[in-house]
């Protein structure tokens, strides 16, 4: 029997890294941000069907991009993990920073024990009373967990998009101002290369809005993105 | 769990809960009173609830076993819409509610029944539906209006004779409301509109729109109305 070549663990590690990095390059951005009444979700994605945003609870949601089927994964992982601590305990005991936590035990315990690391990146958000309250926590490939705050942007095209973030995003921004600065950063490409736009069909939206009622999840649907934007011109 | 043979508990349970269909969907109100032998257990107790944003369900029978049905039965349709992203049939809920009793069967042979009425619109037909149910399971559509709980058979009757095909929604508020009062004025478990208190009636409606609770003064003013009408013509 031959003897395996020796790796070191450095090595290994730093393979997975990349090739989970790779695979979250490929994918097209989305994008977390605050504003005036709560938090917006926003990023391209072509298909109705298919989410990268969705309700987990109450007041938290999520946002990932990557690989969908290992998204999908932990998006189910994560509403039952919200509905059965609200079933046995109460629905204010779901909280944001527990949900994290549980999505950082999976993803680290993947990285490290599987042959393959999940090729996806998350944001965990939540609402809170006033805009001081509210919560982004993003989760990456190895389960480590970074509280952000103001905006997070995830997937291939990440930096020209926090680019124009950081100089334009403000946090008292109106749900209308929020949906175009969104767009017209998810539109933003690398220097030097042309400019392009995103026709309101090939965008996905959705507000965690802190003036609703009870579910404070709603989906934004193309004929009001497209509202929204036509207002600019 | 089994009880000593023999043996009963003393549990409060939840009494009249009436619904009532009309041209744009359903009304389910239902009264504020739980019984425990000839005690009032609680005189504010909230019987009808809403299942999710276009379904509301009602309760009579042991409350604690019943609450905590409708507590679940609320999780297992949030749930469901979560996971598959979108809502299941009414049909399929009735049915989900429907398993759900039937679980409860072991309690009921014991003398702890639980027995809901479930409402709702349902946004294919474009119409509001009532079901009903029997201790074991057995769910039934129900056409017009209906009537669970210990006050039912009077709520029935006045029911009966009072609906008409082409109610309005405040029509159907003020039938069911009536039809509590008859409830009230008959049975003793089923409690009457508290004017001293100001305890009034649960109204839950469900249109094309979704699902609303009446607000209280709105239904201040119908139990009010209904008590004029009454000091006049104490039969209704």
């Amino acid at each position: 029997m031959s003897t395996p070549f020796y790796v070191s663990p450095e090595q290994i590690m730093r393979d997975k890294s990349d090739y989970a990095r790779k695979g979250i390059a490929r994918g097209r951005s989305v994008l977390v941000m605050a504003y005036a009444d709560g938090i917006l979700f926003c990023g391209e994605n072509p298909s109705k069907a298919l989410h990268k945003i969705s309700e987990i609870y109450d007041r938290i949601a999520f946002a990932a991009v990557g690989k969908y089927n290992e998204f999908e994964n932990l998006r189910l992982a994560g509403v039952r993990y919200a509905d059965l601590r609200g079933y046995q305990y109460d629905r204010s005991d779901v909280t944001s920073r527990g949900l994290a936590n549980a999505y950082a035990q999976t993803l680290g315990t993947i990285f490290t024990e599987s042959g393959k690391p999940y090729e996806v990146e998350i944001t965990v958000a939540e609402v809170g009373e006033t805009p001081e309250d509210d919560q982004l926590y993003r989760l990456t490939y190895d389960g480590s967990v970074a509280e952000e705050h103001a905006f997070v942007v995830m997937g291939g095209n990440a930096d020209p998009i926090a680019g124009v973030l950081k100089n334009e995003h403000d946090p008292t921004h109106d749900l209308d101002a929020a949906v175009r600065l969104a767009v017209k950063a998810l539109a933003a490409t690398a220097e030097g290369t042309e400019s392009r736009e995103i026709a309101p069909g090939a965008l996905e939206a959705a507000v965690l809005d802190r003036t609703r009622p009870r579910r404070t999840f709603k989906r934004l649907t193309s004929e009001r993105l497209g509202t929204i934007l036509e207002a600019t011109a | 769990m089994t009880l000593p043979q023999g043996s009963t508990v003393d549990a409060p349970h939840g009494t009249t809960i009436v619904a009532v269909t009309h041209a744009g969907g359903v009304v389910m109100a239902g009264d504020r009173r739980a019984t425990m032998g000839n005690i009032i257990a609680q005189r504010d107790i909230e019987k009808v609830f809403p299942a999710d944003e276009y379904s509301c369900v009602g309760i009579a029978g042991t409350a604690g076993l019943a609450i905590e049905m409708v507590r679940l039965f609320q999780v297992e349709l949030e749930h469901y819409e979560k996971l598959e992203g979108n809502t299941l049939s009414l049909e399929g809920k009735a049915n989900r509610l429907s398993a759900m009793i039937r679980g409860n069967l072991p309690m009921a042979m014991q003398g702890l029944a639980v027995v809901p009425l479930f409402a709702g619109f349902d946004v294919e037909r474009g119409e509001g539906r009532i079901f009903s149910y029997d201790v074991t399971g057995g769910r039934y559509e129900e056409h017009s209006f209906h009537s669970v709980g210990s006050g039912s058979t009077f709520a029935r009757s006045a029911l009966k004779k009072r609906y008409r095909d082409d109610l309005s929604e405040g029509d159907a508020v003020r039938l069911a409301v009536d039809a509590l009062y008859d409830a009230a004025d008959d049975d003793s478990a089923t409690g009457g509109p508290d004017l001293t208190r100001r305890i009034f009636p649960i109204v839950m409606k469900v249109t094309a729109d979704g699902l609303q609770r009446l607000p209280e003064d709105e239904v201040a003013a119908v139990v009010e109305a209904i008590v004029a009408a009454r000091m006049l013509n104490p039969g209704g």
